[in-house]
């Protein structure tokens, strides 16, 4: 296991659930309650310096119990290394802290993973959609139960052929 | 009618302290909101931006996206990885080709392939051209906004030569597909290789042709000399990347500290600014048409003999000719964009630099011939997410000068 993780590891016992290092990409799963200090301890330590933001994504998992997984990946100038840090959520309660005070980029990228996926951040400044209109009430295009279609206004469309719905 | 009436009485409200006043009345002041888009000019395709104005200066900006939202995301999850390459291009329709670039090296890293060494050179020589012409076009439309016109019938000028030579490369101009997985799709013809020698000997005196108009230009200047200011350490915090992070001072490029393709056998320097404003920022995209020139040269004095195409027939197409000959390549073709290729279950991020910063594909796969998740990490939607920071307290007209450092592309932005 690489050396950052186990920095991790020894720092927040427990924290880690998962760590994966795959394709020279390391990628370490948190609790989704130590989260926030994780990441705080990534930007903060002065060995580590992951300060500049790469992206915020999201990833949706309807089988299993934690739905929902809520990607970051970050790259430190400095030490030129990146990391990427994931934790898991259920449907029930698909809520996060939000790290836009540790990178101010995260807000931006947070509110599309909030539009895409309807995952909720706590302590998030402006928590709106972004890339889809404000009153869309239709659902979360990336889930999976969402059709590559869409649903809604599309599906009343009255077909010549087709008897009216 | 209550309200309006309301609204009388406080504009003409008579100050208690101040009695002798009563003939002046004070005036009400209010910030001023103001819709700046989605059909503007300068906003460079569908994009709005809700101003909060303080007298003219910006007190609050609020960028309004999803215009051009076509869900490329989604799409991505219900096709083969081939599939996906031609809705790259229009992502960041002005530079396609290094949409496809950033694609396909995803892919590749996903698949562990080893690209063969032409077509490496051939890949670096293509995105080092699509640099010039984004930054050409960055710096014809930046221009325009500004007020100095002239730049950028001159840039364009030269943009149509190259935009002429993909013509002749791919039969496309601005939606290419032209790299594959594993490879590119067809090698240069010696006309080619010998217009863009000619090219290359054309071209730098042409830099210091638009570089005239603009240096000593008193509006440029006063324009975009310490206008949309931003300190390096907020740059980074904002995931700035590419030029727009450079001009403040990180000497951050994804060419030179996680180098790919045939980056690491040329020689080239990274530009990096100062100060961090629009100035800056248009010296490092000027001295990075220098630095593509001086790729190319090096990429056409090195480039070797040999295959375009990684020789892994479970992944990469096989050749068209042998695809209308031969009836194994047939079927091949005919599996892999029907059913694509097994990726291995994982997941990979891969970030490319493009001319408008790092753009990165992060790829799921659970296995099959689709991703289970594609996600595009578009440095024109990171940037607009600095676009309050950095207007902040600047005139109304500076606004237009802040979307043009960025270089948006709003088909990227809104993907």
């Amino acid at each position: 296991m690489s050396e950052l993780a186990t920095r991790i590891e020894d720092t927040f016992p427990g924290a880690c659930t998962k760590v994966v290092e795959w394709r020279g990409d390391l990628a370490v799963t948190v609790k989704p309650e130590s989260l926030r200090d994780v990441a705080r301890f990534l930007r903060d330590d002065p060995a580590l310096r992951f300060d500049y933001i790469v992206h915020v994504s999201s990833v949706d998992w309807p089988d299993d119990e934690d739905r929902f997984e809520v990607v970051y990946e970050v790259y430190s100038i400095r030490t030129r290394q990146r990391i990427r840090l994931k934790t898991r959520v259920p449907e029930s309660d698909c809520i996060v802290d939000s790290l836009t005070e540790i990178w101010k980029g995260a807000d931006f990228m947070e509110r599309e993973v909030y539009d895409m996926m309807g995952i909720r951040f706590r302590n998030h400044p402006d928590l709106r959609r972004i890339l889809m209109p404000d009153e869309y009430d239709e659902g979360y295009p990336l889930r999976k139960d969402f059709p590559l279609r869409g649903k809604g206004w599309r599906d009343t469309f009255e077909f010549l052929d087709e008897p009216t719905r | 009618m209550a309200q309006f009436e309301d609204q009388r009485t406080t504009v003409y409200k008579v100050d208690p302290e101040h009695p002798e006043s009563e003939t002046l009345p004070t005036l009400r002041t209010e910030e001023l909101l103001l819709n700046m888009g989605p059909q503007h000019p300068s906003t460079h395709g569908v994009l709005k931006v809700i101003l909060e104005l303080e007298g003219e200066r910006l007190v609050k900006s609020t960028p309004v996206m999803g215009f051009l939202h076509r869900g490329v995301e989604k799409l991505a999850e219900e096709g083969t990885y081939h599939q996906f390459i031609p809705h790259t291009d229009r992502l960041d329709y002005v530079c396609a080709m290094y949409n496809n670039f950033a694609y396909c090296r995803a892919v590749e890293k996903l698949m562990n392939i080893t690209v063969p060494d032409r077509a490496e050179y051939l890949r670096t020589i293509v995105a080092e051209i699509q640099r010039i012409i984004g930054h050409q076009f960055w710096l014809g439309t930046q221009a325009l906004d500004i007020g100095a016109m002239t730049v950028f019938f001159y840039c364009f000028r030269d943009r149509e030569i190259l935009l002429d030579w993909f013509d002749e490369l791919c039969g496309a101009r601005l939606t290419t597909s032209w790299y594959r997985i594993g490879g590119v799709e067809r090698d240069f013809t010696p006309s080619l290789f010998a217009k863009l020698k000619q090219f290359l000997d054309y071209f730098p005196p042409k830099i210091d042709e638009y570089v005239i108009f603009l240096e000593k230009n008193r509006i440029w200047l006063a324009r975009t000399k310490g206008v949309a200011v931003i300190s390096a350490e907020d740059a980074l915090s904002f995931g700035l990347s590419g030029p727009t992070l450079r001009g403040s001072g990180v000497d951050f490029d994804l060419r030179k500290y996680e180098p790919y393709s045939a980056y690491p056998k040329c020689e080239f320097s990274v530009p990096v600014g100062k100060n961090g404003d629009t100035y800056d920022r248009y010296w490092i995209r000027v001295q990075e048409l220098y630095e593509s020139v001086k790729i190319i040269r090096q990429c056409l004095e090195q480039i070797q003999d040999g295959p375009i195409m990684a020789d892994v027939p479970s992944v990469t197409l096989p050749p068209k000719e042998r695809v209308f000959t031969n009836l194994e390549s047939m079927i091949q073709q005919f599996k892999l964009f029907s059913q694509g290729f097994n990726a291995p279950p994982g997941e990979i991020y891969c970030g490319t630099e493009a001319h408008k910063g790092e753009l990165g594909f992060y790829i799921v796969s659970t296995g099959g011939g689709k991703p289970y998740r594609l996600k595009i990490r578009a440095p024109s939607f990171i940037h607009m997410g600095a676009f309050d920071h950095m207007s902040k307290g600047y005139m109304i007209s500076d606004a237009v000068t802040i979307f043009g450092t960025y270089d948006i592309v709003m088909g990227e932005c809104d993907r």
